[in-house]
């Protein structure tokens, strides 16, 4: 068996975000620059099946130069090699742009799973996953909190708002995973050292197959017209209880019935 | 003017609120005629009932294959009823399950794609679309880039549902055609836990979140003491889920859901950055904690610093006596 986790770098939540002023993109040089969280579920699902069944995981991984910490990382929990797509005309790419790239790199590999997150903390469009199963006419099984695997079968079990949807495919598919599907691991102090030295095979547009007028900012199907910072909130009243409840209880009643509320 | 699709979700032949509300908002935005697409078991029932909603032509596809498979079989219906309407803007609900079908329609028309857009102006034949980005820090505009088709997935509660009355719509059945069965994704059971009688979380319009603070995963029997008396859905931190007090579906935040209610009501949660990206663009956010230093504080409108073991119950008495 051989899986793809497809892997993003992406700002930490915590670092200040710098908009390039001419494009509305982000300077991705600006702040503290992290692997997805959602993608290291993925990994460590990944890392199940292959220690379970045996598997060989590959990390995939879109962006620029600099995302080669962000696929060394993903290395150090023990996967076995990486792809690195990088190419100055990514620059500005929107999700589908981003799919068809991935899409391209995996139409040139065997593969029988793709593992991946769910969302981006950044983008957050929550759309690759279903748009790189539509380029690859794959099905997909998202939202995964639960995968099991049964010959060339996959059941998901999918998060919903009232519970879980049992979902069903063959493989090869799309599979994308939520938090509440495992508790990864942390990179062993070999796995960090390991990973300097597994393959990272580096390509750019054309050796995956994708032109350059199909992505980046010029090409991709949806274009930003303005970003804005949104208004600070101010921090509001405050009342302190006096530790009968009574006091909190009756302020806040009264807040929110002057509010509508109740 | 221009002509726009609304991709209608319904429970058993009823129009969801959702959809409601997004009728409203093509019929507002748009100013052209507004076609609707109705999917699955019962889309018939629910498609003569859109003509109160100023909807002219219905395209259904009234068939169990669209509830058999999770995406693929409706994304085949949304591009017939897309290339059958000629529509260039459509709006659907930006739930988890619609954006799937929505993402791969995109791929399949070569139409552009925008999520969790909270506001629309109409913008020659296209809209633009606002929605939030960078957890809350940040806003965006965006729309589509040429001529192609523009998909918008709306948040719920972003705008209002209305009726506009008007004739019984023309009724159009999709003749679909099925992708490959390799393609597809089964639904094998789907299974509803407890608590469903409760708003879901990204369409209500209060929240009670509930965090570390509570002690025990019993002390959610305290928020949604609450959250039932004030009508509202019940979200978690992720210390709550993580602690497995509470499932993970209700957990706001970076790795969990976007919400922006009315009334965010946050106890015993500190507002760690990554909860705050997923609650903050909220209207109003009112939060009990017993530690005054809590970051929750600097962005509620209303803060109670007090135990909520004591508060909360006298909150929930206090709303049932004003209410007599
Ligand atoms: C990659 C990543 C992703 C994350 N994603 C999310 C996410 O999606 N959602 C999320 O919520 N977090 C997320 N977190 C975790 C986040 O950093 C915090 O750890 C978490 O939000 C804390 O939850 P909490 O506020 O319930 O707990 P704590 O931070 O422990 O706060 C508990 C609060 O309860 C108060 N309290 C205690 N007892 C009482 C009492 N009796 N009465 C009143 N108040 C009381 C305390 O004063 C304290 O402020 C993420 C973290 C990382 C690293
Ligand atoms: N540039 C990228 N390179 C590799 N994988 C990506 C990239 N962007 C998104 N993904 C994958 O798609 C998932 C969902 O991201 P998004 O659709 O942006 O919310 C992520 O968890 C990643 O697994």
């Amino acid at each position: 068996m051989r899986i793809i986790c497809p892997v993003k770098r992406v700002p930490d939540t915590a670092a200040a975000k710098v908009l390039r002023p001419e494009d509305h993109t982000l300077d991705r040089d600006a702040g503290e620059a992290v692997l997805n969280a959602n993608d290291e579920w993925a990994i460590e699902e990944a890392m199940r099946v292959k220690e379970r069944d045996g598997a060989e995981v590959v990390a995939l991984c879109v962006g620029p130069q600099q995302a080669q910490t962000t696929v060394r990382k993903a290395l150090s929990y023990g996967l076995d090699a990486a792809i690195q797509v990088t190419d100055p005309a990514l620059h500005g790419s929107d999700a589908a742009a981003v799919a068809r790239v991935l899409a391209g790199a995996l139409a040139a590999e065997d593969f029988d799973l793709v593992l991946m997150g769910n969302q981006s903390s950044d983008a957050r469009t929550m759309l690759v996953p279903a748009m790189l199963a539509e380029f690859l006419d794959l099905p997909a099984l998202t939202y995964a909190k639960r995968l099991d695997i049964d010959g060339r079968t996959l059941t998901v079990h999918r998060e919903s708002s009232g519970g879980h949807v049992v979902v069903r495919a063959d493989m090869p598919a799309v599979v994308s995973v939520v938090e509440a599907i495992n508790e990864p691991r942390y990179p062993s102090f070999k796995g960090i050292m390991a990973a300097k030295r597994k393959p990272l095979d580096t390509r750019d547009l054309a050796a995956v197959g994708v032109g350059a007028d199909e992505v980046g900012l010029a090409h991709s199907w949806t274009r930003v017209v303005d970003v804005s910072p949104r208004p600070t909130r101010q921090a509001g009243e405050t009342v302190t209880d006096d530790g009968s409840g009574t006091v909190g209880a009756v302020a806040l009643a009264d807040f929110l019935s002057a509010r509508k509320f109740i | 003017m221009t002509d726009v699709l609304v991709l209608v979700d319904h429970d058993h032949g009823e129009p969801r609120k959702v959809s409601r509300q997004l009728l409203s908002a093509a019929r507002e935005v748009c100013g052209g005629p507004v076609h609707a697409v109705v999917l699955g078991a019962g889309a018939r029932d629910s498609a003569e009932r859109l003509g109160a909603h100023g909807v002219t032509t219905v395209y259904t596809w009234d068939a169990e294959e669209a509830d058999r498979y999770v995406t693929e079989t409706r994304t085949a219906a949304l591009c017939a009823a897309i290339e059958r309407s000629g529509a260039r803007v459509v709006l659907f609900p930006a739930d988890p399950f619609l954006t799937d079908v929505a993402a791969r329609a995109a791929v399949r028309l070569g139409a552009g794609i925008i999520t969790d857009a909270v506001g629309l102006e109409r913008d020659g034949d296209a809209v633009v679309a606002t929605k939030a980005i960078f957890g809350g820090e940040m806003t965006s505009r965006c729309t589509v880039r040429g001529e192609r088709p523009e998909l918008v997935g709306v948040k719920a509660n972003a705008f209002d549902a209305s009726e506009s009355g008007g004739a019984a719509p023309e009724l159009v059945e999709l003749d679909v055609p099925l992708p490959g069965q390799a393609a597809r994704a089964e639904v094998v059971e789907v299974v509803e836990e407890a608590g469903g009688e409760r708003p879901e979380m990204t369409e209500a319009t209060i929240i009670v979140a509930g965090g570390r603070g509570l002690g025990e995963a019993d002390g959610f029997g305290l928020v949604e003491r609450l959250a039932d008396s004030l009508g509202g859905a019940v979200g978690a931190s992720r210390a709550a889920t993580d602690a497995g007090w509470y499932p993970h579906q209700h957990q706001i935040g970076q790795t969990g859901k976007t919400v922006a209610p009315q009334l965010y009501v946050g106890l015993g949660i500190s507002g760690a950055i990554q909860h705050r990206a997923g609650m903050q663009t909220s209207q109003t956010i009112v939060v009990v904690n017993k530690d005054a230093e809590a970051p929750i504080f600097s962005i509620a409108d209303f803060g109670v610093v007090g135990d909520l073991h004591a508060v909360v119950p006298q909150l929930v008495a206090e709303i049932d006596k004003r209410r007599a």
